[in-house]
């Protein structure tokens, strides 16, 4: 049993009446990959923005390895090495794919240059190689705004593994990427993840995935985890299978 | 071929006053507006107007003006450079305010802040001389008296050698990260945010630099003309700026200075006619712009003389 | 206390004329999602039309009294006149567009006004108080008021409450209402929403155009006037929170009795004062003070 990487203890939050999280009890383990089911509206994403500062909880703690965060801005918290792909991707629409990846690589080199160009070849061969970790080689020049979706999605994880994080959270990164792309892109990710010792929780709907990928998975269900365990347990849990994996 | 453009721009500018020399004045004020509008440029690439520049416009003149006159300070380049540094200054003070804003609110903040700007240069009498404004000597230079012919030109040949320097200073930040990051905000600043960078941190920069940059345009307006008086700081001067801003295309940093070349040669063939409407030009012309050419005088020119990629 | 009284009318007097701008500019914010840069045009464009038909009701030997009367026919004619024409040729083209183009049209849209004005009224500053004399003054406890601030500052509140009862217990109120909240279901629901925007513009252009027609009497008409009054008329909107009826009120107050402070304790400071309050209340509200943040759901 390794220390918990992230703690999350108690927190709440409503927006109007809904409660998107309504007394969420995780801890994220140091060096795990942790998937996250649940239905539609069920609070994963606002899990994430709550984790990344984005959304502050009305009560509760969050701490990263014992240093509490849960006042802190998502910039803060991106620089004590907590990165972020979004479920719908957020890009530079007014640069091309290659720029996006600079801009992410420089922010994590060293961004206040008033002089030296963006375009430097430091920051090409390592934006180049992120593109080519999420197979997005061929992509660089295109502009970003006139991509489909699924090249966007893998554009925007490739943002959030150009910060080297110690910690990774996915919303959703397989949906909208085609479903004979989907295993080998987890692959290729799972590889880079491990291979550089990156704790990672991921979102997702497809079942197959997380039996695949995850060590483990919680189950969310109107704000609240209601089931965490090792995936085979839990996905043959039959309130999980009734309440939760039966409307995915 | 953009080389080639600029030099022949630069041709154009030495060429025509030696052979017109009334168009001499004229060019020198097309760099002093070129380089305030380059100000606005810098801003509106974060997609920020900012309808109140003509407060560091104005500032500019005004510095160098009380530097000759109160200070002491006669020579020409000390008192560039004094502009620079109080433009740049005041600059980073309202900027802190600024850069919390957007849109709109940016817009009209900056605008309340010219105005206010402007009704205490014509209320504080003592200090600023007034609704009458002050009047600007003519400077030194290395110590050197020179005479009021002198200084056009030297105002005009230096500031197109200052054009091209600082034109290359600001196209080397607007290509490094921190410039880069300028279309962004516009684009997603959240992402930004989620990148570890300080959003506030590059739009204070970047208005800092363009309040430097107006500054060092209206101080070459002050020389140029001798003369300073808050008009400069009215609203209607900011919307100038925008407008040639928009006009020659914010692409690059060439666009300012074909927009200010436009604005001027229209204006000085255009005073004897339509003095009371230049207003009414300019808006017409803004809205020509907008509907018509969304990149540009010089983003028109681009496409002319080459079919290169974009950006 | 004698000197606090007559200083609080004429602040609170001054302050309906700016919430008559802000409370339009506001309501068409709401209601079109832009911020109409060239609103305080109609302001001063208001205020010549006013003296330009109460001049020639003077000349003709009309009875000061119908000088009411004409101060709304002017804000109705401008209303009338450049507000359907203007939404439907440039505010239109702008909707749902990048606020900086929004910003820009509207800016050049200002400049053009500024200019059209000084071609038709000329350049000098008019006058037309013949309103403001006919009310007279009225001695309430030894202090003397003049009526016609007093009826300024009743119309301000009588145009609060008709908005709100036009916004909650009105056919177009429900429409209107409709539409703020969401255009597109709005349409598939059956409802004109061009035909709202328009209304909604056009009932903002008579707000701000009655007001510069009620600004005649006391403070005349000059160049200029319309850049003042769409700067003061953003301060108090954003004070109130941009959107925000009620608030643009609230805010109106707030600037006109934060100049009656300045007055008294630091005359200097009375013009700067609206800043100076938009300033502080921005620094601790960003939104104003009934102002929501919009953050976007990622
Ligand atoms: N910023 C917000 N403002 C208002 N309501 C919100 C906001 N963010 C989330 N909600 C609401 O909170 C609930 C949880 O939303 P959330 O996006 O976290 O769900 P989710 O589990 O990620 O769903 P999905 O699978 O559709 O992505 C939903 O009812 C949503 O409408
Ligand atoms: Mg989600």
């Amino acid at each position: 049993m390794t220390a918990p990487l992230l703690s999350v203890r108690d927190v709440h939050v409503s927006f109007g009446g809904v409660r998107a999280a309504d007394g969420v009890d995780v801890e994220v383990r140091q060096g795990e990959v942790l998937a996250i089911i649940g239905p539609n509206g069920s609070g994963k994403t606002t899990f994430i923005n709550l984790c990344t500062g984005y959304v502050k909880p009305h009560a509760g703690s969050i701490h990263l390895e014992g240093r509490d965060i849960t006042r802190n801005t998502p910039r803060q918290i991106t620089k004590l090495g907590i990165a972020r792909a979004f479920q719908i991707p957020q890009l530079f629409t007014e640069h091309r794919v290659i720029d996006n990846l600079m801009l992410a690589v420089a922010a994590r080199q060293g961004f206040w240059q008033v002089l030296a160009p963006l375009d430097q070849p430091a920051h090409r061969q390592r934006a180049t190689a992120l593109l080519e970790m999420v197979g997005l080689q061929d992509q660089a020049e295109s502009d970003v705004a006139t991509l489909p979706e699924g090249i966007r999605k893998l554009t925007d994880i490739a943002l959030a593994l150009a910060l080297e994080p110690r910690l990774l959270l996915l919303d959703e990164p397989t949906a909208g990427v085609s479903s004979g792309e989907k295993f080998p892109l987890m692959d290729r990710l799972m590889n880079v993840l491990r291979s550089q010792g990156v704790t990672a929780v991921f979102v997702e709907h497809d079942m197959d995935l997380v039996r695949r990928y995850a060590d483990r998975v919680i189950v969310w269900n109107q704000g609240k985890v209601v089931a965490d365990g090792p995936p085979d347990e839990v996905m043959n849990d039959p309130a999980v299978l009734r309440d939760v994996v039966g409307v995915i | 071929m953009r080389i080639a453009l600029l030099l022949a721009l630069a041709a154009l500018f030495v060429a025509f006053p030696l052979a017109f020399p009334w168009l001499a004045f004229v060019f020198t004020l097309v760099i002093s507006k070129g380089f305030a509008a380059l100000g606005v440029a810098v801003l509106l690439r974060a997609g920020l107007i900012s309808i109140g520049h003509a407060l560091f416009y104005s500032l500019g003149a005004y510095t160098v003006a009380y530097l000759s006159r109160g200070a002491g300070v006669t020579d020409l380049i000390l008192q560039l450079a004094g502009a620079v540094a109080v433009s740049s200054l005041v600059g980073l003070i309202i900027g802190l305010f600024m850069v919390r804003y957007r849109g709109i609110f940016f817009a009209m903040l900056n605008l309340a802040v010219s105005m206010v700007f402007f009704t205490l240069l014509s209320k504080l009498y003592a200090l600023t001389g007034g609704t009458d404004g002050v009047r600007i000597g003519t400077p030194t230079l290395f110590g050197t008296t020179i005479e009021r012919d002198t200084l056009e030109s030297i105002l005009l040949y230096g500031g197109l050698v200052l054009a091209f320097g600082v034109g290359y200073l600001v196209h080397r930040y607007l290509k490094s990260p921190m410039g880069e990051a300028l279309p962004a905000v516009e684009t997603n600043e959240i992402r930004l945010e989620y990148l570890g960078i300080a959003v506030p941190r590059v739009l204070l920069a970047a208005y800092v630099a363009s309040a430097g940059l107006a500054g060092l345009g209206g101080a070459m307006y002050g020389l140029l003309v001798g003369h300073v008086s808050p008009e400069l700081a009215y609203w209607t001067i900011s919307g100038q700026l925008v407008l040639v801003a928009v006009l020659g295309g914010i692409g690059g940093v060439v666009g300012p200075f074909v927009g200010a070349f436009f604005l001027e040669i229209i204006r000085s063939f255009a005073v004897i006619y339509f003095d009371n409407i230049w207003n009414l030009i300019i808006g017409a012309g803004l809205l020509i712009v907008i509907f018509f050419l969304p990149r540009g005088l010089y983003g028109l020119i681009e496409r002319a003389t080459q079919r290169g990629p974009r950006r | 206390m004698d000197i606090i009284i007559p200083l609080l009318v004429d602040g609170l007097a001054a302050a309906s004329l700016i919430f008559f701008i802000a409370v339009g500019l506001t309501l068409v914010f709401s209601v079109l999602r832009v911020l109409n840069v060239a609103h305080g045009s109609f302001y001063s464009i208001g205020a010549y039309v006013a003296v330009s038909i109460g001049g020639w009701a003077a000349s003709a030997g009309l009875s000061p009294w119908l000088s009411f009367p004409i101060l709304l026919i002017s804000a109705a004619l401008v209303a009338a006149l450049l507000g359907p024409f203007i939404e439907a040729t440039f505010i239109r083209y702008t909707y749902g567009k990048p606020e900086a183009l929004q910003i820009l049209v509207t800016f050049a849209l200002f400049l053009i006004f500024e200019d059209l004005q000084k071609l038709v009224f000329g350049v000098q500053a008019h006058y037309q108080d013949a309103a403001m004399q006919v009310l007279g003054v009225s001695e309430i406890g030894g202090i003397i008021y003049l009526n016609y601030q007093l009826l300024l500052i009743a119309l301000a509140v009588v145009v609060v409450v008709s908005l709100r009862l036009l916004m909650r217990h009105t056919r177009l109120g429900k429409l209107i209402l409709a539409v703020v909240a969401d255009p597109e279901v709005s349409v598939t629901l059956g409802i004109n929403a061009r035909q709202v925007y328009s209304i909604a513009f056009t009932i903002g252009v008579f707000l701000a155009a009655l007001g510069g027609a009620l600004a005649t009497p006391t403070s005349g008409v000059a160049p200029g006037l319309g850049a003042e009054a769409i700067v003061l008329g953003f301060a108090v909107a954003a004070i109130g929170g941009l959107g925000q009826i009620e608030g643009a009120a609230l805010a109106a107050v707030i600037v006109g009795l934060s100049r009656v402070i300045a007055i008294y304790y630091a005359p200097a400071f009375e013009p700067v004062m609206p800043y100076l309050v938009m300033l502080v209340v921005l620094l601790v509200r960003p939104y104003g003070l009934f102002g929501t943040a919009q953050a976007r759901r990622i």
